[in-house]
């Protein structure tokens, strides 16, 4: 079983351990791992902002990126797995509207969407794996991120994930499933809006008695953690990449 | 139109700011959802109720002018008459005109979005007509003079005390602090209007097409008053309020009354259909439908985003969505608010009027999870956003709207080309150190990242991205040295 991962900009720019987590877990379950080195973003900020003409070009060079980093896989099975329920949106359900005049990337598209997965849910559904050997001595809650949960349906998985590491008390938080607030570049066209919606994500969060939040995607993640960081409110950001990737003999 | 243009940023600043208001939303929306919820888990197969209902919706949409000719043709069988009003400005000519020919002094009226839209009360007090409203919530906004917040809870900005005070100042009466005594002074004042109005004025929460009937659902009996004491009755309904089959409403107001209040049914459904007959005892003399565009011909026009026609107006998308629960209807501009306001009132008047609308949402998706018809919101407002960008919407914006254009160009070169897009994050790397706080994390950043970093920290840009530890790591990885995990 071959990978390709797709980690996003945000976490290649920002948040380069969330690559390194899931490289981890992908070879701890024996997967061959490889990163198209080409990439870059999917297109979706350009997309939410109206300028289609500026994602579509993004969107054809993904498509173009990938497919040929698909042909240099001798496995029979292969698929695009990425850390995040919003780009994973963006190629599986967005990519078809975006391209929609074009016929011949659209059937480029379906061949790479058909294999594309969310981490958590390649686990589950690809790997049949919810124990991936983890270990994490802490008080979890987990934010639905709103992507992965409404546009590709994905509720459990992430969960049967988190209560398989070992050492972990899951709690579930109030509202798990409401928007943090971020919204790309919602957050700051509309600030005050988005910082209201976080206040009560915050709220919900330090309610549940966690000591760490776990989600899906690094946009939700970078919004809540920004807001934890500015308030010296003592709770831990980790994508689930992270905190499956723990094992527990590592320092920190 | 009464309305100044749309401007979503500062009235919604005010609104998250307004701690009366956050509480009122607070208690509103978490009452129709737990009663939305609870309603629609009682109903096996709610979802595929929710699919019919579209595709119904759908069909009706699609076959408009044909069904709309049914309608017309049955309404007149049936003893009715059918007016067609292009744009907001002739519906209220024409029902001025009924009026007029019929020397009406005063009116009474039900809850109407409608009416709302096209400003109709104002319009008949120029006439010189007399409107009053007689649904609570509209009543209490008549007497302060504002515009609904909630399309089925006119008044939810309102508290207790602010009704109190209100009726205090406008009938000149005692304060009085009891929700009872408030709705029987409220209730006092309709009687006498109901009895003598000359015309009662509604909406229509639905148009049969194969039997002319309109239907209109409430829960204070004042719907039923307005069109049935009055000698006329004219009904005002936008056009997308048609349904084909009579046998439709089962499923109708099935939809309308779990989605919006959590009622299994309405306290009153009325099913009007033409006149008062020979053999009936009581009703109006005559009955006019209005049928009203104002716009939607347009959206029916445009393929991309017709969906918005299927709308029933429950008013589930408004208390199920986290921006509206922030910041109120009065912050949409417009009589339409919430999810359903940021898609249709840029539609309704005009994309130039209300650009901010469709951004106006973090496309969460709660909205598509509620609706009845399961109109997809997120798609509708990203195309709209094209939409935006696209049109002259936003040419008031000048020089911001230019430096976005430019920065979306820019960034699109960068990201097609990975070498410049490696090269960039690495001065940028060097460039954050200035605005980095103890943590690691960017504490202050120029505009626009100042809006960010107002309430919140940035995260730091890694000094080794992904693709430089990816060299690393595919080292370490797989080339026979890592073993296959079981658990």
């Amino acid at each position: 079983m071959r990978v390709y991962l797709f980690v996003t900009c945000l976490v290649d720019t920002f948040f380069p351990g969330v690559g390194e987590g899931m490289v981890k877990v992908l070879d701890r379950l024996g997967v061959d791992v490889e990163f198209p080195e080409a990439q870059t973003c999917c297109g979706q900020p350009a997309f939410n902002s109206g300028y289609r003409e500026d994602a579509r070009a993004v969107a054809e060079r993904f498509i173009s990126v990938f497919g040929n980093a698909l042909k240099e896989s001798r496995d029979e099975e292969t698929y695009i797995v990425c850390p995040s329920g919003s780009c994973t949106t963006m190629l599986k359900v967005y990519y078809k509207e975006l391209l929609a005049d074009n016929p011949e990337q659209l059937d480029k598209l379906e061949t790479i969407t058909k294999i594309t997965y969310e981490f958590s849910e390649f686990l589950i559904n690809v790997t049949k794996t919810a124990d991936v050997g983890a270990r994490y001595d802490g008080v979890v809650t987990y934010h639905d991120s709103c992507h992965l949960l409404r546009e590709l349906g994905i509720k459990d998985e992430p969960r049967r994930l988190i209560e398989a590491v070992r050492g972990i008390e899951f709690r579930e938080m109030e509202m798990h499933d409401s928007c943090c607030g971020f919204g790309g570049t919602f957050s700051i066209k509309f600030p005050r809006v988005s910082v209201s919606m976080l206040d009560e994500k915050i709220d919900c969060i330090v309610g549940s008695g966690a000591d760490t939040v776990v989600s899906s995607d690094m946009g939700c993640l970078m919004n809540i953690g920004g807001a934890l960081s500015r308030r010296n409110i003592p709770v831990k950001v980790m994508h689930i990449a992270e905190l499956l990737a723990h094992t527990g003999s590592e320092r920190g | 139109m009464g309305y100044e243009r749309i401007n979503f940023e500062a009235d919604s600043g005010r609104a998250v700011d307004d701690k009366k208001l956050q509480r009122a939303l607070v208690n509103v929306t978490n009452r129709f959802r737990s009663a939305r919820l609870k309603a629609s888990s009682e109903v096996p197969g709610w979802d595929d109720l929710r699919s019919l209902g579209r595709e119904i919706k759908k069909e009706t949409i699609e076959n408009l002018d044909g069904y709309l000719l049914m309608l017309e043709e049955n309404v007149k069988k049936a003893g009715g008459h059918v007016h067609w009003a292009g744009d907001g400005e002739e519906a209220c000519a024409i029902i001025i005109e009924i009026a007029r020919k019929n020397k009406v002094k005063s009116a009474v009226k039900s809850k109407s979005m409608a009416t709302e839209e096209v400003e109709l009360n104002t319009a008949l007090e120029r006439a010189g007509i007399r409107a009053v409203e007689t649904d609570l919530g509209e009543y209490i906004i008549q007497l302060a003079g504002e515009h609904p917040s909630h399309i089925i809870a006119p008044a939810v900005h309102k508290t207790k005390d602010d009704i109190s005070r209100l009726f205090s100042e406008k009938l000149g009466i005692p304060y009085l602090s009891e929700p009872e005594e408030l709705t029987k002074v409220a209730r006092e004042r309709m009687r006498s209007e109901f009895l003598t109005a000359g015309m009662g004025i509604s909406g229509a929460n639905f148009a049969v097409a194969e039997t002319g009937t309109i239907v209109i659902v409430e829960n204070e009996g004042n719907a039923r008053l307005t069109t049935t004491v009055p000698r006329i009755h004219v009904a005002l309904a936008g056009i997308e309020k048609i349904i084909p089959r009579y046998n439709d409403l089962s499923l109708f107001l099935t939809l309308l009354a779990r989605s919006a209040t959590g009622q299994k049914s309405s306290t009153y459904v009325s099913f009007i259909t033409g006149p008062r007959r020979k053999t009936d005892k009581d009703g109006p003399e005559e009955f006019h439908l209005v049928l009203l565009d104002n716009g939607r011909s347009g959206i029916l026009a445009n393929e991309q985003t017709r969906e918005s026609l299927y709308c029933i107006r429950c008013g589930a998308c408004l208390n199920n969505c986290p921006v509206y629960r922030k910041v109120g209807g009065h912050s949409y501009g417009w009589v339409y608010s919430g999810p359903i306001g940021a898609i249709i009132n840029p539609q309704l008047l005009g994309i130039d009027k209300a650009p901010e609308l469709p951004f106006a949402s973090s496309l969460c998706g709660a909205c598509r999870d509620v609706c009845p018809v399961k109109i997809d919101f997120p798609r509708v407002l990203l195309e709209l956003r094209h939409e935006v960008k696209e049109s002259k919407a936003e040419k008031g914006k000048g020089m911001e709207l230019f430096i976005e254009r430019l920065s979306f160009r820019l960034w699109r070169t960068i990201v097609t080309h990975e070498k410049l897009y490696g090269a960039i994050s690495s001065i940028m790397y060097h460039l954050q150190t200035p605005f980095r706080g103890n943590g690691g994390s960017l504490r202050s950043l120029p505009y626009p990242f100042s809006r960010w970093t107002q309430d919140r920290d940035f995260p730091a840009i890694a000094g080794t991205p992904f693709r430089e530890r990816w060299k690393k790591l595919k080292r370490e990885i797989g080339q026979g040295g890592a073993k296959p995990y079981n658990p």
